[in-house]
């Protein structure tokens, strides 16, 4: 699968993705998602209370080449909001998946939001 | 290829340390510089004389050279073998030598040194030679073809060295030695008479104290040595070995600065009194001293060769220890190993007289360091030693420590922060401390700094509490405050915040944050804090790790109850108390391989791992086992892990106690309890050790009277031999002493600090965990024993939990809104079975 940062196209639209009582409060799920550019697994993590309460990130780790972030330990480095990868450790920004250990490395996100109880992401 | 605008550079003698100028000279640049031309006196390009006797156990002179004539060639070096120079004329600025007369601009004299022949009447005979050169060797090895008997005059180093040839060439061989003792530089009268005794078992015949008054006619033998005391020893064959003298007469001729006794005076630039004129190696004199070892020569021949493209390199002084093995003897010597060079200083000396093993320890007059030491019979000691020594580490309380066996230990073994430079940290990335400590000098200022300038640790992380440990020393050794706060949610060690959890009665990490995070940062916690808390609650009060407060806490094993491996899938363990299974567990263990396609594996502690299943068949697998009576090996947490074990009196013929019961006891008594590294055990039915319980956590060994409880053991990256803690022991003793024991590593332990790392670093050492474990020093055992207790009497399998409640399974799904499999994990096979492509 691509680790390639996705292209904006006009072709991106709003699709529903699961529901508030499929996320873990605090923690990540992975969930499948068909783009334009093909499928992609996207690890949504769900931090109630938080300015902005719902992140979508890539799911695959560049680092192990599994597709595990979603398993990974939500936490806040610096004031910034990061996941650490299961696997070998590296903190990405939940923000916009840039890795704070490897400057070249950085995962592709995407907005995602709340109508009502389900989860809506743009892609 | 040289141009007349270069100016000449020559170098006189291709010794080992010639040679090393002359790659010094290439490496640095200086052959772009200078028109360089070598010569050697010798018909051989510069040969490895440190490894000289092996030529005469078959390496010929090709695999001792150091280097080619192609390798002169390619740097436009223009080589002169076999061309001794005869003098050097200073006002002309030429050296003379047969052949002609060759201009310099720069000279190195590398002549190096000859061996001291002692003025004895008689020691120009035929058949009385030196051991030094090639040429040399081939003489001796000539002179034995006729010769029955031997003696090496000289009982240092390179004399035990010759006795050991003449050994190898058959001759009945004596050591003649001026001194009381042999090798008198590096070892006392203790350490001497051990290597005497040692080498007399060889069957080489020791003489010391003797000094030779001449040599003469013999009449059984060729030649008859008369000592002082008018005694006789007759041999066909002498080798004097008596030491070195420095080959200083082409620059005493030509009027340099030669020291009192010998040797051209040179300045830390090794530049001798003439500054167009250096010189390195075992003809230079430094500070009043000749180095008659190698290591020095090199670091002088570096320094010259920076010397003269004006590089600012100095030359310091040499560290002069060393380690040998002699004739298969090991013999060690560390800086002033005789204390006599150091005011005040103390010595300490051990000698086990059976093993032939002596030991002796010079620390410093405030006892904080070690000044010097000297081993024979066991080198064991010698790194930790020398690098107590080399890198001026403060000593512990007892220093004795250092040289005494303890109950059957190997050597003491020092923390990270004693490790040699060139220890590697990080094998992932190959990092050594060197790097560690180059990138805090280069600005990093804390582990994260260390880890981005290094990658140190960003591996498999196996290093990390190595790496943490390292760079809290370094920093604080250069004065930097180390915070010992866990992270930067929490300005408190896990020790702090176990006490604050126990003594407030908090039971998620929400209130913890609340009432003792830092409130300068976000409330979330990290990947350091979180998992931490999660094990200090989890061995408090032992909720289950999947209840929803604590699910966020855990790392991913945890979480998911199974080993996270490469490929994102997870690894199953079930428990198999002591290592002991029925076959009908046996086959299901098989069948539910087979089903979900699980490549399985034996591990080290006695049990079954299953590999490569998919995050969302665990709950199916677990389901199945749990179904034929397994439950959780906890294989995936901070906690007990296994109890190994042997099969004891049950079956075996030498087993004293039932080793495999007593294993299945502590195994089903500790599961479940998280702690803040894995814990390990072993029991083994009789001192053979089977179940190598010394290597583990908590080590029980069955003895005629009951048990033997070692602890602090420890296998895996940093081996550590456990330590005798209790004797003979009731089983309720032995429980209740691990209780305590375990409860309070529990309590003062770091963040995945291991017990072996946990009793290196705890002051008092093994005398104060006695105290508060068998004395209850403290008054807190039976406090110690209600928190095991209340563990104990609240475990619960944590699969059987989880699959019990829906919502705890839907977290197993690959996909919250998709039953697919992630189709990314693929597989091949391997010697039958399935492993991650």
């Amino acid at each position: 699968m691509s680790s390639a940062i996705a292209a904006k196209t006009m072709t991106q639209t709003w699709q529903t993705l699961c529901t508030r009582a499929d996320l873990v409060p605090y923690s990540g799920v992975a969930a499948w998602m068909e783009t334009p550019e093909g499928p992609a697994q996207v690890a949504i993590f769900y931090l109630p209370g938080q300015a902005q309460e719902l992140y979508a990130i890539d799911h695959h780790d560049p680092f192990s080449g599994a597709n595990v972030i979603a398993r990974g330990i939500v936490g806040d480095l610096k004031g910034q909001l990061v996941v650490a990868s299961p696997i070998y450790k590296q903190h990405f920004r939940l923000e916009d998946g840039q890795c704070l250990e490897d400057d070249s490395v950085r995962l592709r996100t995407w907005k995602v939001s709340f109508k009502g109880d389900e989860v809506w992401i743009e892609a | 290829m040289n141009t007349p605008a270069k100016p000449q550079l020559i170098v006189i003698g291709n010794g080992m340390v010639g040679h090393h100028l002359v790659e010094q000279l290439v490496e640095q640049g200086a052959t772009e510089r200078y028109a360089v031309t070598v010569f050697g006196e010798e018909r051989h390009l510069a040969y490895d004389r440190v490894h000289l006797s092996e030529y005469f156990s078959g390496r010929d002179a090709a695999s001792l050279a150091l280097s080619t004539s192609e390798y002169y060639a390619e740097h436009g070096i223009e080589l002169r073998l076999h061309e001794a120079v005869t003098a050097i004329d200073r006002d002309k600025g030429e050296v003379v030598t047969p052949q002609g007369r060759y201009r310099y601009d720069r000279l190195v004299l590398a002549t190096g040194s000859y061996p001291f022949v002692p003025p004895i009447p008689g020691n120009d005979r035929e058949g009385c030679l030196v051991y030094r050169t090639l040429e040399d060797l081939d003489a001796i090895r000539a002179a034995a073809e006729t010769a029955t008997t031997g003696v090496v005059v000289g009982g240092g180093l390179l004399g035990l060295e010759a006795a050991n040839a003449l050994r190898g060439l058959n001759l009945d061989t004596a050591v003649v030695e001026f001194a009381p003792r042999l090798m008198p530089m590096q070892v006392d009268s203790e350490g001497g008479e051990l290597l005497r005794e040692k080498i007399e078992a060889l069957g080489v015949q020791v003489l010391t104290g003797r000094a030779t008054q001449e040599i003469v006619d013999g009449e059984a033998s060729r030649h008859r040595m008369v000592f002082q005391d008018d005694k006789v020893l007759e041999t066909d064959l002498i080798v004097f070995s008596a030491g070195i003298r420095p080959r200083d007469e082409l620059a005493r001729d030509c009027g340099l600065e030669i020291g009192e006794r010998g040797g051209v005076v040179i300045d830390d630039s090794c530049l001798t009194s003439d500054p167009a004129i250096l010189a390195v190696g075992e003809v230079a004199l430094w500070n009043n001293s000749i180095f008659g070892l190698v290591a020095p020569g090199y670091q002088m021949a570096k320094v010259a060769a920076s010397t003269l493209l004006e590089g600012g390199e100095t030359f310091r002084g040499a560290d002069m220890s060393t380690k040998l093995k002699l004739m298969g003897v090991d013999v060690g010597s560390i800086g002033d190993a005789h204390g006599d060079r150091t005011p005040g200083a103390r010595q300490y000396r051990f000698l086990d007289p059976i093993k032939q093993q002596y030991r002796k320890l010079v620390v410093s007059s405030d006892g904080k360091r070690v000044v010097g030491a000297m081993l024979v019979g066991d080198n064991s000691y010698y790194d930790t030693l020398h690098q107590y020594y080399a890198n001026r580490i403060e000593l512990p309380e007892d220093p004795a420590a250092l040289i005494l066996p303890a109950g059957g230990e190997a050597a003491p073994a020092l923390g990270p922060d004693a490790l040699p430079a060139t220890a590697t940290i990080c094998s992932c990335h190959n990092v050594t401390k060197g790097d560690v400590c180059a990138s805090i000098d280069a600005g990093a200022v804390d582990l994260g700094a260390v880890k981005g300038a290094t990658k140190a640790s960003t591996g498999c992380g196996g290093c990390a509490a190595l790496l943490k440990n390292l760079v809290d020393h370094e920093l604080e050794s250069r004065g930097v405050e180390v915070d010992k706060s866990i992270c930067e949610h929490f300005a408190h060690t896990r020790q702090e915040l176990y006490d604050i959890v126990r003594v407030e009665g908090i039971k998620t990490f929400s209130e913890l944050m609340e009432k003792h995070g830092n409130p300068e940062t976000h409330k979330l916690g990290c990947d350091i804090c979180k998992p931490a808390v999660a094990s200090i609650l989890a061995s408090c009060f032992n909720e289950p790790i999947t209840d929803a407060a604590h699910i966020p806490l855990q790392d991913t094993n945890d979480t998911f109850m199974a080993n996270m491996q490469k490929n994102g899938t997870y690894s199953v363990v079930p428990r198999v108390p002591g290592g002991e299974i029925t076959p009908d567990k046996l086959v299901v263990l098989g069948q539910v391989a087979q089903k979900y396609a699980l490549y399985t594996k034996v591990t080290g502690g006695q049990r079954i791992d299953l590999f490569g299943a998919r995050l969302e068949d665990l709950p199916a697998i677990w389901g199945e086992l749990i179904e034929a009576g397994f439950e959780t090996g906890h294989a995936y947490g901070k906690s007990t892990r296994t109890v190994k074990s042997c099969v004891g009196s049950t079956w075996c013929r030498y087993g004293v106690q039932d080793s495999v019961g007593m294993a299945i006891q502590l195994e089903n008594r500790y599961k479940g309890l998280r702690a803040p590294h894995k814990l390990k055990f072993a029991v083994s039915g009789c001192t053979r050790e089977c179940a190598e319980a010394q290597s583990k956590d908590i080590g029980v060994i069955a003895t005629e009277n009951g048990w033997n409880l070692y602890v602090c053991g420890n296998g895996g990256m940093r081996p550590r031999h456990a330590e005798l803690f209790a004797t003979d022991l009731s089983d309720e003793e032995l429980y209740r002493i691990i209780d305590r024991f375990l409860m309070f590593y529990i309590r003062t332990a770091d963040r995945l600090q291991r017990t072996s790392v946990w009793r290196e670093n705890l002051e008092g050492g093994l005398d104060y965990l006695k105290q508060v474990i068998l004395e209850d020093s403290l008054g807190i055992g039976e406090e110690l024993d209600r928190q095991m207790q209340a563990v104990i009497d609240t475990y619960e399998c944590e699969w059987a939990n989880a699959i019990s409640d829906p919502e705890k399974l839907k977290r197993f799904r690959s996909f919250v809104n998709d039953a697919r499999p992630d189709p990314d994990i693929i597989y091949t096979t391997e010697r039958g079975q399935l492993r991650p492509a």
